[in-house]
């Protein structure tokens, strides 16, 4: 009933699996790395650490990114910390813990096996960082400090000030450009990947324009790598950076690759609330403060105090309310609702009632300013910057925010697709996080797959693979050529009266509304039959203007959005079918009497595969089979 | 709020650039100054002339791709911000704002306000790196780092690479960037096998890449967004002469 999707989980004891794997898998000697060439798409933690390795491997590696460096990367942006089970706190974390944990934090939607190899992995990503110089957080005794993060109750999340991801995305850079200086890694910055190419029913490479000057290339490969990031911008606000898109994995899709899961969409509870149209996207406030601040809404409808002037017995701390054993660490699907609970039934707070309040008061009285500032300051500052206001002296209003995609292009054990040599790391794959990631994850599963996963799977599929990579002017390449400029130039000629931003926000602002934290039946239908016809409308009436020939940004961005109106479709479709409530998929019909998601595990433990033949959606199903984890309703009461 | 805008065009690399005027009107106030600018390039766009040309990604100050020359100051008015972090509230209603690219040699201007910075990446890859192996490192606590040096570490560390500090520079020189990562890894015991070879190499690349000398005028610092001292510049010619005397005798 699998459809012919092999996971090729291997067999054996849980965690006997990744060692034994290893083992079985063929290697290619080191003086025949250098005859192949792997083409990577995307320089964030797994792209740019997957390049690295390779690269310090032997293998001929050509890595490409649509920034002006691999060093952006939008991996930069992490702030609170990653996680790894080093149990250096010694207060019972273990390889076992990390792997439930995030098996439930999940909300049971993830494969098992995948789950335990990232947990595995997970402390020797930490020696690795700190040889390469991150600059982690330290005790005075030089150890290296940790903190807690939602969905757990052990301090396992390793951190660098609130720029965790940048600290971690600079030793990625840093051993990226060590190989490109020694000719091993080939760098394309300003280049972006507008088809994946075929050879044989084989990834064997891809095209790309060049957004200086706007030249269409042909690059082949023995293997292809996507490691190009999450969907979020579908939403058109979220907490991505503007330029991150879905085009790589899509345009994969289209030609053959399953995409899995794609309603699995994180909504994270701490960003800065909304402020209004012009607004161009939105900014998180690191799940780390909810170590220390304390979320809460007044408890009458419309109570427009200023914050001060609500006392304490009238304030409603409603995650400690609810969950009493996590209070504020709540997981991040679970905090989000509350705060969307709190605020539809009209106890909001701000302009448009769109926010709550996350408080540092108690925590400064405790701890003292200056230790708060320590911790936060980066945090506090940003959020200074954007509302003008002093979050030590008045709590910050936060809300809810686009932020994450756990869905993403389906892979087997070794990160390959079905398409053979295809793979995908980090969080442009489904594999690891089911239905809600939980904080401190993304760090760990994107370095995971591109410093220990990859290295040691490719091999296998490379070397069946021998003197089979194409030449570059092979048809299937002057075809797909042919196809990307074909597009352009209808994009460019269309010449309507809207802009691509208005088409982006409709459809954001249409995805919000009907596929965001909550969804149902009727919502997800209307929204089906609306993005049909804003991509009608698209395709019509946009207005691209400039030529190919230039750095042109607004055609740029033309290409991405269109695919993100075909892309939004299948997100509806997927949430459609998931007739059932888990992690950050919540569909109203399905919820228990207090409100908690409602799962359904007799009909739906499986992966959602979607095909893409001729344009039409077909679903393949992978069962989801539990042998080492007991299926429950994720509490945390 | 209305503005009046006076921002550098030019078409590609090779063409002379000039400055064009704009109005900018009924800007918000909690509107970013990009997102000021998103909105003039949608009436650009609709208009049927081109809209300006910039660069940008996280818009949450982090990545280092905004960049901008604002009324003179790169990064514009605010201290330690970033042009995507700047917002409209923090100028007069009516006022008159120049935009231009950050200038320097060693940054060539690609397309409007887009420069090509490619020149910080040769200077990391000539030596910005510790070298680890995947699957070689030791214990992450084997080695203690006493929390000072850790904290000076990730001070220097926090340089976002967008080169504020080249173009705030009268001679364009980019020894804040060389000098923040030469500290962030020579501050750490990890870092002291390659240190010496390290600070010669990247020092070498960017004289190579036309950049100037440090004259102490602490441009650099007063621009900077992650706030790196310029103390850093003063460790860094310590190691460079350090390293180019044993260079001498070995």
């Amino acid at each position: 009933m699998n459809n012919g999707l092999d996971s090729k989980i291997p067999g054996g004891p849980l965690e006997k699996k990744w060692s034994k794997h290893k083992f079985d898998s063929k290697l290619i000697n080191p003086a025949n790395r250098r005859k192949y060439e792997i083409v990577i798409v995307g320089s964030g933690l797994a792209g740019g650490a997957a390049a690295a390795t390779l690269g310090e491997l032997g293998y001929r590696v050509k890595c490409f990114c649509y920034q002006d460096s691999p060093r952006r990367a939008h991996s930069i942006a992490a702030q609170g910390g990653i996680n790894a089970a080093k149990n250096y706190q010694n207060d019972g974390d273990s390889v076992f813990r990390l792997f439930y944990d995030t098996i439930k934090g999940g909300d049971f939607r993830s494969r098992e096996a995948n789950v335990y190899r990232l947990a595995e992995v997970s402390a020797n990503i930490i020696d690795q960082c700190v040889a390469q110089g991150v600059p982690f957080a330290r005790e005075y005794g030089g150890l290296l400090a940790n903190r807690s993060f939602g969905g757990a109750q052990v301090s396992r999340t390793f951190y660098a000030r609130g720029q965790t991801g940048q600290q971690l995305l600079l030793g990625v850079y840093a051993a990226l450009s060590k190989q490109i200086a020694a000719g091993n890694v080939r760098m394309h910055p300003r280049t972006e990947m507008l088809d994946l190419v075929l050879v044989d029913g084989h990834a064997k490479g891809i095209v790309t324009r060049d957004m200086v000057t706007g030249e269409i290339a042909s690059h082949a490969g023995d293997a292809v790598l996507l490691a190009t990031g999450g969907y979020g911008n579908v939403f058109y606000l979220s907490t991505n950076a503007k330029g991150c898109n879905v085009t790589a994995t899509y345009r994969a899709h289209k030609k053959g690759a399953y995409f899995a899961n794609p309603c699995f969409t994180q909504i994270h509870p701490t960003c800065i609330p909304v402020t209004g149209e012009y607004q161009s996207k939105l900014t998180l406030m690191s799940e780390s403060l909810r170590n220390d601040g304390r979320v809460w809404a007044p408890k009458a409808k419309g109570d427009k105090r200023p914050p001060a002037q609500i006392p304490e017995e009238e304030r409603d701390y409603y995650l400690e309310r609810k969950y009493p054993s996590f209070g504020n660490l709540a997981p991040r699907d679970i905090s989000s609702r509350a705060a969307k609970e709190a605020c539809d039934d009209g106890r909001g707070v701000g302009p448009g009632g769109l926010g709550v309040y996350l408080d540092f008061a108690d925590a400064i009285k405790r701890l003292s300013e200056p230790v708060i500032r320590e911790r936060y300051g980066n945090l506090f500052d940003m959020y200074h910057k954007i509302t003008s206001e002093d979050a030590y002296k008045t709590p910050m209003r936060i809300y809810p925010a686009v932020h994450y995609t756990m869905g993403g292009l389906w892979v087997d054990y070794n990160l390959m697709s079905n398409v053979p040599g295809l793979h995908v790391l980090g969080e442009a794959n489904f594999s690891d996080h089911g239905a809600n990631r939980l904080g401190a994850s993304a760090l760990m599963q994107g370095l995971a797959d591109g410093y220990f996963v990859i290295p040691a799977t490719i091999g296998n599929y490379l070397a069946t693979q021998t003197g089979k990579r194409p030449p570059p002017d092979h048809a299937e390449f002057k075809k797909a050529e042919e196809d990307v400029l074909a597009r352009i130039k209808k994009l460019l000629n269309i010449n309507g009266k809207r802009t691509v931003d208005s088409f982006h926000r409709e459809l954001g602002l249409l995805m919000w509304d009907k596929c965001g934290m909550a969804r149902n039946d009727a919502g997800l239908k209307e929204a089906l039959n609306r993005i049909k016809e804003i991509r009608e409308e698209f395709w019509v009436n946009v207005k691209a203007p400039g030529a190919n020939e230039e750095l042109n940004q607004a055609l740029e961005k033309a290409g991405r959005v269109a695919d993100f109106l075909e892309f939004g479709e299948l997100m509806c479709l997927d949430a459609l079918d998931r007739k059932e409530s888990c992690g950050g998929h919540f569909r109203e019909e399905h919820q228990t009497p207090d409100g908690e998601a409602l799962r359904d595990d007799e009909n739906f433990a499986y992966v959602s595969a979607w095909e893409r033949t001729d344009g039409t959606p077909v679903q393949h199903k992978e069962p989801l089979v539990f042998e080492n984890v007991h299926l429950a309703q994720r509490s945390y009461k | 709020m209305n503005f009046k805008l006076r921002v550098w065009r030019q078409e590609n690399p090779k063409s002379e650039g000039r400055f064009a005027n704009y109005e900018a009107p009924d800007i918000p106030s909690d509107a970013s100054f990009l997102e000021m600018l998103d909105i003039v390039n949608e009436g650009l766009i609709l208009k049927g002339d081109s809209p300006i040309a910039f660069d940008h990604d996280c818009r949450e100050g982090i990545c280092g791709m905004c960049s901008l020359v604002i009324n003179g100051t790169p990064h514009g008015p605010e201290k330690a911000t970033t042009t995507c972090q700047l917002y409209m509230r923090h100028f007069r209603d009516g006022q008159t704002i120049h935009i231009e690219p950050f200038r320097a040699k060693a940054f060539p201007v690609i397309r409007d306000l887009v420069v090509n910075r490619a020149a910080f990446d040769r200077i990391q890859q000539a030596g910005g790196f510790i070298t680890a192996r995947a699957g070689s490192a030791p214990d992450g606590n084997a080695v203690p780092i006493a929390k000072p040096a850790a904290d000076l570490a990730m001070d220097a560390a926090a340089c976002i690479g967008c080169g504020a500090c080249v173009a705030a520079c009268p001679n364009s020189s980019a020894m804040l960037f060389v000098g923040a990562k030469v500290s962030h890894l020579g501050l750490l015991p990890q870092g002291q096998p390659e240190r010496m070879r390290r600070v010669l190499n990247m020092v070498k690349t960017m004289d190579n890449e036309g950049f100037g000398n440090c004259t102490n005028h602490y441009e650099c610092e007063a621009v900077c967004p992650a706030e790196i001292s310029v103390a850093f510049i003063a460790r860094m010619n310590r190691d460079y002469a350090i390293a180019s005397v044993r260079e001498s005798v070995e």
